[in-house]
């Protein structure tokens, strides 16, 4: 065997190193069969990483006050050594941008390099949820639309109008997704075109909602029952750009930028554990190969050993260090154990796997990663084995007992149980309240009502939901009222018309 | 493909603009913190950079989330005593600590919400909608600084100063002047000669002409091209550089009945004037004057923290003050800043003397301010100067301050921007 001299043995980068790095990665991953975006990685020192976590990792983003809140906060925690800074931070675009911290060693840029423009960016252009919900060709472009538009607002109708309609909007940016529609691909030239054609038409559909001209003479009691919108709408800040009638063109195209931006985002926060999964087993895999090589010493490997270790390790729920699931674990644990079991099956995963086990594992973790996101990821993946190794347990919390109670632990009863339960918990149908546009009493006060699911009996954080109601009323310009329901019973109800006007203020 | 980026050196602050409007958005509350944070500080420290901290309340983004209550099934790792059926007792008080209740997703801390300001922002928002009154005598004082600003032409200089086009120029005026009067007589001449008919009987007068012709052409030709006289040179000028400069004069009075949470206030007091005039003039010089029965000049840790006894004579302070003034601090180069701090004691034979003095100062001075610092009722000083407020309504003010939190408001009252 010839002998291969090591791409480097000492740990400061320099450019020409990562080009070395870069170039042998990138060959790895080939062979591995990964797809990805051309790449783009960028360097960058601490304040910038500060400014990238502030937007979502946006390379351009609109300006608003609470980003400027989020970057002191950082920066403040950061001072004071309360937190560090991520490692890289990768925007799901074409090409694909890296931001890389110019304080990691080569080591870590080398793992990173594995880790987010291979890792991530095979998984941003493969898997089904980005796929349809996201346009890598066209965001960047969309996103410098969207800071001309809202800085020429700004021009126009003065900050504070503008940040009147951003912080409401904001504060309905979960609620401004399409969950099972695709959207449009968007563009530049495109957006262009169309916003001045949009403002004016759709102005005039909302004038049509609202014509006071009686039109044919229909039985009056048959009207009253039609509710509007026919259906429960799920994509409220949708429902306010169409049809919240006293909006200015212009307000509605700042909806519509929020809406577009969230929209985005949305596959994001559904594949947290995939994704990340998914870029820590091929750092994982692709570093082992330069070693395997002999590109790369043994103080290169226990160096990214001790980092990988780091990012994975998941501390008991008992331990001061415990702040939920460690997404990294999780992913990074199912992605090694589905390997396994396509490789070394024991009786027990041919009878929960009887489709995988035994499988070539490149062509099974491909599919895993395509069609899938977190909930099902883990609804159909997750193996007994994996939870007897996180020693994974179920704890019920139901306000009408007095205690908590244990319902499934890691044995062959709770299995199936805490693979739902865990599914569940990924589920953002679960975690975020499910609030729905219900009616608009069209004939009378025009008050808007929006009927809150309360799945699991749970309720709205009170506070917190009078504070967007009055966003809400802030947009739709008359009476909201908020109706939380179970079994088509209404349990509470915020009415915008009732709240005190102190905190209307802020 | 792969592109390597160095971003590094790309402009700094990128989010700076979000930085500005967080900072508008909140200017009340940071207004608040900055009048809050004024203790502590020396009165000529390098004002730095400040500590705002906010309710983080105030700053939340709200959305909907989930409260307590429901049922809610957790998925934990890293069991070591469980089986299943077990019941574990609720742990109390939200969602701090490690149990398996903790709160998911309803983090609402009560923290406060902090960060740094730099000293731009602190002194704007300490000083915002204040000003300085009487700003119409900022004076050019200094003889220190002067700079060459091009003055137009002269007549004499240095050749390393010529100006070709202006020497240039002023040659060609004075030889169209000199020739002029020539030049209309040769065309007369010339066309008088074309007049003539070319026979025997003019040969004679056109010879005289044509002389007459050459004469003048040579004396034309003699005017010289460029003259000693038409050099010209740039000239420069000095200027002097615009500089204003205050001087402040702090009195106070550290008779016994004077205690050190009397001198503190008085502190604050004396702080925020030297950070609002710093901010308004390029130089602020600082008089520290104390006072009980006699006054003297001392230093900024002497003034503040010497202890004294003994009666209270104002007039002994007022008149050192004009005394340095006239030595230091001449008016017409320097804006003159009193501040007087006191209980409001004085000695009662001292009003009268006390009244001529301040008249004479008030002229001198800018803007005089008394702080009166008691919680009794009006004071003898207090007796004294009340008078002068219609006399000097301009340069003349007086206010009582009871405790710390008087110090800002008071202050504000005193330098309010005049509505016009």
């Amino acid at each position: 065997m010839s002998a291969v001299e090591p791409l480097s043995t000492e740990s400061d980068w320099t450019f020409e190193l990562l080009q070395d790095y870069e170039r042998e990665i990138s060959r790895i991953a080939e062979n591995f069969g990964l797809d990805t975006y051309p790449n783009q990685i960028e360097i960058i020192n601490s304040e910038q990483m500060m400014d990238a976590y502030a937007s979502s990792a946006m390379p351009i983003n609109y300006h608003h006050w609470s980003f400027g809140k989020h970057f002191l906060s950082v920066q403040n925690s950061y001072r004071r050594g309360h937190m560090g800074l991520a490692y890289e931070i990768v925007f799901n675009s074409n090409p694909c941008i890296a931001y890389l911290m110019e304080e990691n060693t080569l080591t870590m840029q080398a793992l990173v390099i594995a880790h987010a423009s291979y890792g991530h960016n095979s998984f941003f252009k493969n898997n089904y949820m980005f796929r349809t919900w996201t346009d890598a060709e066209s965001i960047i472009d969309y996103m410098l639309f969207a800071r001309k538009f809202v800085a020429d607002c700004e021009q126009r109708h003065g900050v504070d109008e503008v940040e009147r309609v951003l912080d409401a909007c904001h504060a309905l940016m979960m609620h401004g997704v399409d969950r099972y529609k695709r959207p449009y691909p968007l563009s530049m030239q495109e957006e262009k075109q169309r916003q001045l054609e949009r403002e004016e038409l759709l102005q005039q559909q909302v004038n049509d909602l609202w014509r006071t001209i009686p039109t044919g003479e229909g039985e009056p009691g048959k009207t009253l029952e039609q509710r509007f919108p026919e259906e429960p709408q799920e994509n409220i800040l949708y429902f306010l750009e169409k049809n919240a009638p006293l909006l200015e063109p212009w307000q509605r195209e700042i909806i519509r930028i929020v809406r577009k931006i969230s929209q985005y985002l949305y596959p994001q926060r559904q594949t947290k554990v995939m994704n990340e999964g998914w870029a820590c087993f091929w750092h994982f895999h692709i570093l082992h190969e330069l070693y395997r090589e002999g590109l790369v010493n043994d103080g290169f490997m226990l160096e990214f050993l001790q980092y990988h270790t780091a990012v994975v390790y998941q501390p008991p729920y008992n331990s001061p260090h415990y702040s939920g699931i460690n997404p990294y674990t999780l992913g990074y644990s199912m992605m090694q154990d589905l390997k396994r079991i396509c490789e070394s099956p024991t009786d027990e995963d041919r009878q929960w796997f009887p489709d995988i086990a035994g499988t070539p594992w490149q062509e099974t973790l491909d599919f895993a990663m395509r069609d899938f996101k977190d909930e099902s990821f883990i609804l159909q993946f997750l193996s007994p084995s994996l939870i007897r190794d996180l020693k994974l347990f179920s704890v019920l919390d139901d306000e009408d007992r007095d205690h908590l109670l244990v319902n499934a632990i890691h044995d062959e009863w709770g299995y199936q149980s805490i693979r739902e339960s865990l599914s569940a918990n990924y589920d953002l149908g679960n975690l975020e309240p499910y609030i729905q546009v219900y009616n608009v009493n069209v004939r009378g006060d025009r008050a808007l009502t929006l009927r809150h699911d309360m799945h699991n009996g749970r309720p709205l954080e009170k506070e917190n939901a009078e504070e967007v109601v009055r966003h809400l009323h802030q947009l739709w310009g008359f009476d909201v009222v908020l109706e939380s329901v179970t079994d088509d019973q209404v349990r509470s109800r915020i009415a915008h018309s009732e709240l005190s006007q102190s905190g209307d203020k802020t | 493909m792969t592109f390597l980026i160095d971003r590094r050196s790309n402009p700094k602050q990128k989010s700076a603009v979000n930085r500005q409007r967080f900072l508008r958005r909140y200017r009340d509350r940071i207004k608040e913190s900055v009048a809050e944070n004024l203790r502590g500080r020396t009165i000529t420290e390098d004002g730095k950079g400040e500590k705002i901290s906010i309710p983080a309340r105030d700053t939340s983004e709200p959305t909907f989330r989930h409260g307590q209550g429901g049922k809610i099934n957790h998925v934990v790792p890293g069991n070591e005593e469980f089986t299943r059926g077990d019941k574990i007792p609720r742990p109390r008080g939200g969602g701090g600590g490690s149990g398996p209740g903790q709160a998911s997703n309803e983090g609402e801390g009560l923290d406060e919400f902090v960060f740094q300001i730099n000293q731009q922002e602190f002194l704007d928002a300490l000083f915002d909608d204040m000003e300085l009154p009487n700003l119409t005598k900022r004076q050019l004082s200094g003889l220190e600084e002067f700079k060459r600003v091009k003055g137009g032409y002269s007549s004499d200089g240095a050749p390393s100063n010529l100006s070709v086009v202006r020497s240039m120029r002023s040659a060609t005026m004075r030889r169209i002047a000199l020739g002029a009067g020539k030049r209309t007589e040769l065309r007369e001449l010339e066309a008088e000669l074309q007049a003539l008919a070319e026979t025997p009987e003019t040969a004679g007068q056109r010879r005289e002409l044509e002389e007459r012709i050459e004469e003048l052409r040579e004396r034309l030709a003699r005017i010289p091209f460029i003259d000693e006289v038409d050099i010209r040179y740039h000239r420069h000028v000095k200027e002097p550089v615009p500089h204003s400069k205050a001087v402040m004069f702090c009195l106070m009075d550290v008779s016994g009945s004077m205690d050190q949470r009397t001198k503190d206030l008085a502190k604050r007091f004396y702080i925020l004037l030297y950070l609002f005039l710093s901010r308004n003039y390029d130089k602020t010089e600082v008089v520290f004057i104390r006072h009980h029965t006699s006054a003297k000049e001392v230093d900024e840790d002497e003034f503040f923290h010497s202890r004294e006894t003994g009666g209270t004579v104002v007039s002994s302070a007022l008149e050192l003050m004009k005394t340095i003034i006239e030595a230091r601090y001449s008016p017409t180069e320097w804006n003159v800043y009193g501040a007087q701090a006191s209980d409001g004691d004085n000695w009662p034979d001292d009003a009268s003397r006390s009244t001529d003095l301040i008249n004479q100062l008030l002229p001198l001075c800018q803007y005089y301010a008394y702080v009166e610092i008691t919680d009794a009722g009006d004071k003898p000083l207090w007796l004294t100067y009340s008078p002068l407020q219609e006399q000097w309504p301009d340069s003349f003010a007086m206010q009582h301050i009871t405790g710390p939190g008087d110090i800002y408001p008071v202050f504000h009252e005193l330098f309010r921007k005049q509505t016009a």
